[in-house]
């Protein structure tokens, strides 16, 4: 199918990006990558009255190291991240999630703050920037706020951000010589959206452990006990019993496929990060 | 509508748009650059896969007006590449086709593998072809012409 119509403006300056954003007749949506609001539009599930395309802002395209993070532009793509072409805080995660979404096709447009603001419950960004503990620096009228990535996605395709906000970038947490992290995603085809997604991020150094799975219905859920336990004993007892206990202790309910496939995932990421 | 500036296969063209048509349906219906083709658009099947700015790209889900200034090449403006001629040579020498549909896409797919995976193996080959859908060959053609190619490339040093 065909996009509906729409009203496009190109902009290189965030305050009229902002200001287009808050017009009031109709609804406004940002442009990044294309990759996913394109299918949507195609598919007439996305019909905005304006488009504003932000693919010119520069101040969206920084990358900048402090010594505790990385701060990566709303803008970077995919394809960018997968390259390496970014400086390595991560111990290699980010750059493995990168070159595993989608095609190489799709990941030369894709952008890293389209990825967390469309908000697939199947998302790579969304999960392993969720195990990574990011913060999501975001650009409004009242200035620059920042939230922590826990928070901000409330659902499937839903994310806090208000209609006169967009995303500047994500600070990725810079992990320390000891850190361990493990991905693992179930997938049919390479490159297609995921049916279950595990994601495991351990610092010692920081105290962080954090354990995600991604690709139910919802947000990615993380299971805070499992990666305590996780983290104390290595990863050692961590067979597929406790990963399907894991998930089990988190309320959530699961049809027998599904439990045991995220039980899968997730002992298949804490394997990964522990060598087994 | 909106003026748009394209350079398409070398030469500047600047035309008149709707925001809503797609780079894919520019190109098709008003350059007549058929040999993009679309099968799902939105971006699964791969068969309208061009160049942009050097890099494959999906050209069913951008709108043209998002590419003003980009760079376009379109199968039909790649006689002059020699990457892609290499690889129409092989594609025909080792059954890398039957009809046609996926072709044009796939070569730009597979100029990206020779290009940015000069190292690649059959299994990294595979896993690369896996954005680009053909319902002829079943890939084994197509992962012996690339990889003859690839072969290609690395005696002659490329
Ligand atoms: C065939 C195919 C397969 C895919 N497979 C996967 C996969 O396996 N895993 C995966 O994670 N993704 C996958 N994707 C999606 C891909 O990663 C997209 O690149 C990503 O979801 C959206 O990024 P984008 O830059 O294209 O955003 P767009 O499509 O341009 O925008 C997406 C949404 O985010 C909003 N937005 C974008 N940037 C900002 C910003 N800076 N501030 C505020 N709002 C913003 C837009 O308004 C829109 O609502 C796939 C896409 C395709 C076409």
């Amino acid at each position: 199918m065909k996009a509906a119509k729409f009203d496009y403006t190109k902009t290189n300056d965030v305050a009229e990006a902002l200001s287009v954003l808050t017009a009031e007749d109709g609804d406004s949506k940002v442009l990044a990558g294309s990759q996913s609001l394109g299918p949507m539009m195609n598919l007439r599930l996305a019909r905005p009255d304006r488009l504003i395309d932000i693919r010119a802002l520069d101040a969206l395209k920084a990358v900048t190291q402090a010594p505790d993070h990385l701060f990566v532009g709303a803008l970077v793509t995919h394809a960018a991240i997968e390259d390496g072409i970014l400086p390595d805080v991560t111990r290699g995660m980010i750059q493995h999630v990168a070159a595993g979404i989608a095609y190489r096709a799709v990941r030369n447009r894709g952008t890293i703050g389209g990825s967390l603001v469309h908000a697939d419950p199947a998302g790579d960004w969304p999960a392993a920037l969720r195990a990574l503990g990011a913060q999501i620096v975001i650009d409004g009228p009242a200035g620059t706020r920042e939230a922590a990535i826990d928070t901000f996605q409330l659902g499937a395709f839903t994310v806090a951000l208000e209609e006169d906000e967009i995303v500047r970038g994500v600070r990725v947490p810079a992990l320390s010589g000891s850190a361990r992290w493990g991905y693992h995603k179930i997938c049919r085809k390479p490159g297609e959206f995921a049916e279950s997604i595990g994601a495991y991020v351990c610092d010692p150094e920081s105290g962080i452990a954090r354990l995600v799975l991604a690709a139910t219905e919802d947000a990615p859920l993380q299971l805070d006990t499992a990666a305590a336990a996780i983290a104390q004993n290595d990863g050692a007892k961590f067979d597929l019993d406790a990963a399907r206990m894991a998930l089990t202790e988190t309320g959530e309910t699961f049809d027998p496929f599904k439990l045991r496939m995220h039980a899968v995932a997730l002992h298949r990421a804490v394997a990964q990060a522990y060598g087994a | 509508m909106m003026e748009t500036t394209l350079t398409i296969n070398g030469e500047s063209i600047t035309a008149t748009v709707e925001p809503r048509t797609t780079l894919a349906d520019f190109l098709r219906e008003q350059r007549r650059l058929t040999g993009i083709h679309l099968g799902c658009e939105h971006g699964v099947c791969g068969a309208c896969t061009i160049m942009v700015d050097g890099e494959p790209v999906r050209s069913c889900i951008l709108y043209a007006v998002s590419c003003d200034g980009a760079h376009i090449q379109t199968i039909e403006g790649s006689d002059t590449d020699p990457v892609i001629v290499a690889l129409q040579a092989s594609f025909t020498a080792h059954h890398g086709l039957q009809c046609g549909y996926c072709t044009p896409a796939m070569l730009f797919t597979a100029r990206d593998i020779v290009t940015r995976l000069p190292d690649a193996d059959e299994d990294r080959v595979r896993l690369e072809l896996a954005g680009n859908i053909c319902r002829c060959t079943g890939y084994a053609g197509i992962v012996r012409a690339i990889m003859a190619v690839l072969h290609d490339r690395r005696a002659k040093n490329e």
